[in-house]
């Protein structure tokens, strides 16, 4: 039988509802009090704690649990937040293995490091849930920041420069504010709409104003902002989803993987999204995990992740790519697509192997696989969406926006942060850490104005 | 195997190991239960005067925890037995006579009159019980009545007590102290003037556990008021061994047997008091915390004790007693530092900050730029704190400096011994 000639098994329902429910509730649960207090107990308290020099945005984890201990949770829960407003979040989608729970002391030993996210998710949790006041603002300062971008870099800026007496625009370019945490996590991270909350809880200090469906280059431009605002924070994260360079990727069955995501975090039912018997991801990181791990879930039969380099390499960390294989996940090193095959929809990807030549360089090899596939999802990265800031006279270098180490960019009156500035790493903590920096410098020039 | 039976004042028992008279020996079905499991002894609950006292019926106890939840203190306002005189002797009698390898010791408490001992102990003794011990330690309830710690408090009343006991009594009496005193020997050298066999210490310490934080009332309480317990468990062990070490170490009453009490949890804390001058050893908080099983640990780990280091257990006790001595006679020309095991150290930094911030600033956190926390030997005073708060058992040592300078005080490392006693800044120093 020829490929061509086989017909694609896309469809929903694959399993039933209450399975499906199963698959996508909490992926970590969270700590029970005793739980916690164990937890708790195994941290030393470290002097210059290595686990807060490898946090993004430098929490006092020894701080926070020795807080926990106490059961003093509104303190621990301030002691994160101050540092990391998103803290509730990160507690959940930070890649703690290769941050602080890498760098926790107890693994000299051990091997074991203190559960330093679950312990954030402790002492967060009761402040998103009871709407615990833990910030107060200072006198109002006068001054309007527009912020462009309502994912973790605009909304960590827009709530500290809330927290400094400004008062902030957010144009978002979505329907919802959050950006990745609302559209892009995977699902079983972050349950319970836990982002919608998140964002409700920065808001809530007042003197945040969200402008929903504004986006950069269609509803508002930058230069419009500067003129409006006393400063700008640009963080807008990456457009389009890469391409593989093939033909044909606008077949039907090859998706974005990015865009499936979105659909699935918006879905009002789960098991009504389309699924392939046989899915093929292609890409090596947190993205290319999330979209295989929940296909499978959904109920793919036979999910295949393809990556052209080595396990080491890849941007997944070592936690996420087990994750992947216990969920029954296949990883293929060492190979990258080819060929598309497929008439009116695509049936097979045709993979060559890979290998690093006496430069260190990849190259290909003659041998050649195939596989399977009703779905293909494109799982490369993402690029900047540069042509929005065509003309606004940002220094671009490598697809992303050029700033200092205080987030500002090569313009006076506009900083940057996210996905979208180089340097950045794809990750919501560092992004919080952006925004963060980026208000703290606005502020101090929104003072000398 | 080593032989861990144990003659103690002529009672003989399979170990060293007597359940304390507490809740664990209040009655037949328990004790029965704790020989079953291999207790050596029991020391009955402390019977008194019919009739008998009552007790609350509300919270009796109060607990220490850790974050874990683990029990270091403990305090309780139990009285003595509350259950009629005959009740407790029919079940003696039954124990004492089912049990007969077993050491069964009758706790007594009895109000400050010559006739009411006279009347009381051989009626006890009747029993077929091999010794009394006289409870002059609680220090909660019946101290209130002028008993208990009441009579443990005053050096007369003990050896009064005594005189009165030993005239009654035909097997051995050991009298039990109480350790809310300021000393310890005045008590002890009261029991012995009195003719005690011996002595057990120490009962519970005067305590209250801490505040309900929503009712700001202290607590437990019995129906919103409390009143102060008798403390006990892990954490009042220190308390005991400096007690036990002082009757063991002071002539006039080195020659009193002691049994042991006060927070022993498994064969370690025996041998803490073993060595320390203790004959045997009474367990109770363990016990309530854990349940009687515990003694398979604590027979095991002392037979496999003294087998490693050959010793018998007599040979044991009292072992650590000359290492005891008063501040002034320590050796002031013996130098020590603290060694870091670099291969050992996870980097916590630790030592580093209690140093810096509550000692000598004598631990670097930062070597080439590296993190790193080595000891600055100018600085160190060998006082052992970051020994004691690493959390990696033996990164951090003290090592003696045998020759050579101290780099600290620049003086030269002598060989000879020199004490307070001698010290030119002593102005009580002894001249020839």
């Amino acid at each position: 039988m020829s490929a061509n000639a086989q017909q694609p098994d896309v469809r929903g329902h694959r399993l039933d509802e209450e399975e499906i429910a199963r698959n996508f509730g909490d992926l970590h649960p969270p700590l029970s009090r005793s739980e916690a207090l164990i937890a708790a107990d195994r941290c030393y308290f470290c002097y210059d704690a290595p686990c807060t020099t490898a946090c993004p945005t430098g929490i006092d984890i020894p701080g926070f649990i020795q807080k926990i201990r106490s059961d003093n949770l509104r303190g621990s829960a301030q002691t994160i937040l101050s540092e990391n407003i998103m803290g509730g979040m990160c507690a959940r989608v930070c890649p703690t293995e290769v941050l602080c729970e890498e760098a926790c002391v107890r693994n000299t030993h051990e091997e074991k490091p203190v559960e330093i996210g679950l312990l954030q998710r402790y002492a967060t949790d009761p402040v998103f849930a009871d709407g615990t006041g833990l910030f107060t603002r200072a006198p109002s300062s006068g001054k309007k920041v527009a912020v462009v971008g309502g994912g973790p870099a605009g909304l960590s800026c827009a709530h500290r420069l809330a927290v400094l007496g400004h008062d902030v625009v957010v144009f978002n370019r979505d329907a919802k504010p959050g950006g990745l945490n609302e559209y892009g996590i995977a699902a079983y991270k972050t349950i319970d709409d836990f982002a919608r909350k998140e964002v409700e809880y920065i808001v809530s200090i007042g003197g945040i104003e969200l402008r929903n469906n504004q986006a950069l280059g269609k509803e508002i431009s930058l230069q419009q902002l500067r003129d409006e605002y006393d400063a700008v924070f640009v963080g807008i994260g990456l457009g389009s989803t890469n391409a593989l360079g093939l033909y044909d990727e606008t077949l039907p069955g090859v998706d974005s993987a990015i865009d499936y995501i979105a659909e699935l975090r918006q879905a009002a039912n789960l098991a009504d999204l389309q699924v392939g018997r046989r899915v093929v991801v292609i890409g090596g990181g947190m993205t290319a995990i999330d979209i295989a791990v929940q296909s499978k879930r959904l109920g793919a039969e036979v999910v295949d992740i393809v990556y052209r380099r080595g396990p080491e390499q890849m941007g997944a960390s070592q936690y996420e790519q087990d994750l992947a294989q216990t969920n029954g996940v296949t990883i293929h090193h060492w190979a990258m697509p080819v060929e598309l095959l497929g008439d009116r929809h695509v049936t097979t990807v045709r993979f060559r192997r890979t290998e690093l030549d006496e430069t260190g360089k990849l190259k290909t090899c003659d041998d050649e696989f195939e596989l399977d596939a009703d779905t293909v999802f494109k799982a490369i990265g993402q690029a900047l969406d540069a042509a929005l800031l065509d003309g606004e006279g940002l220094d671009i270098e490598a697809g992303r926006i050029v700033v200092s180490d205080a987030c500002k960019t090569s313009l006076d009156d506009v900083w940057a942060g996210g996905d979208c500035v180089l340097g950045g790493d794809d990750l919501t903590v560092t992004a919080v850490q952006h925004g963060k920096l980026a208000a703290i410098d606005i502020d101090r020039y929104l003072g000398e104005g | 195997m080593a032989d861990l039976k144990t003659e103690f004042l002529g009672i003989s028992s399979p170990n060293p190991f007597w359940l304390a008279s507490a809740p664990p020996t209040d009655k037949a079905y328990n004790v029965n239960r704790a020989f079953e499991a291999g207790w050596g002894g029991a020391v009955w609950k402390t019977l008194g005067e019919d009739p008998h006292i009552v007790n609350v019926s509300g919270p009796r106890y109060g607990a220490l925890h850790s974050n874990e939840r683990r029990v270091i203190g403990f305090n309780n306002i139990e009285l003595i037995t509350d259950r009629p005189l005959k009740t407790n002797l029919d079940e003696m009698r039954q124990i004492k006579k089912d049990w007969p390898d077993r050491a069964l010791v009758a706790s007594v408490m009895l109000p400050m009159n010559e006739a009411a001992w006279a009347k009381y102990l051989p009626m006890i003794e009747d029993t077929g019980i091999d010794g009394f011990e006289l409870n002059f330690g609680c220090p909660h309830g019946m101290s209130e009545r002028g008993m208990g710690a009441a009579v443990g408090q005053v050096p007369e009343y003990i050896q009064m007590a005594t005189e009165w006991a030993k005239q009654a009594a035909s097997v051995p009496v050991i009298v039990k102290l109480t350790p809310n005193v300021t000393s310890i020997l005045p008590p002890a050298k009261a029991a012995l003037d009195g003719g005690a066999d011996a002595v057990s210490l120490i009962n519970t310490i005067n305590s209250i556990m801490r505040v309900d934080y929503d009712s700001l009332t202290m607590y437990p309480t019995t129906d919103g008021m409390g009143t102060h317990g008798g403390y006990c468990g892990e954490a009042v062990k220190p308390i005991a061994l400096n007690m036990v070490a002082e009757i063991a170490r002071h002539e006039e009453t080195a020659t009193l047997p002691i049994s042991g009490i006060g927070g022993i949890t498994d064969w370690r804390d025996a041998v803490d008091f073993l060595a320390l001058g203790a004959s045997n050893v009474q367990v109770c908080t363990a016990a309530m915390v854990y349940g009687f099983k515990i003694i398979d640990d604590l027979v095991d780990g002392l037979d496999s004790f003294l087998d490693d280091k050959k010793l018998s257990l007599a040979e044991l006790v009292g072992k650590a007693v000359p290492s005891v001595t008063d501040w002034q006679y320590l050796n002031l020309n013996y130098v020590e530092k603290a060694i870091i095991d670099q291969d050992l150290c996870i980097k916590c930094g630790r030592c580093h900050i209690v140093c810096e911030d509550t000692s000598h600033q004598a631990i670097t956190h930062t070597v080439n730029g590296e993190r790193r926390f080595e000891v600055i030997d100018e600085e160190c005073v060998g006082c052992n704190l970051c020994v004691s708060v690493c959390p990696v058992e033996g990164c951090i040592t003290m090592q003696q400096l045998t020759k050579g300078t101290d780099p600290r005080t620049g003086q030269p490392v002598s060989q000879e011994k020199a004490n307070w006693t001698t010290h030119p800044n002593n102005p009580m120093r002894k001249t020839d």
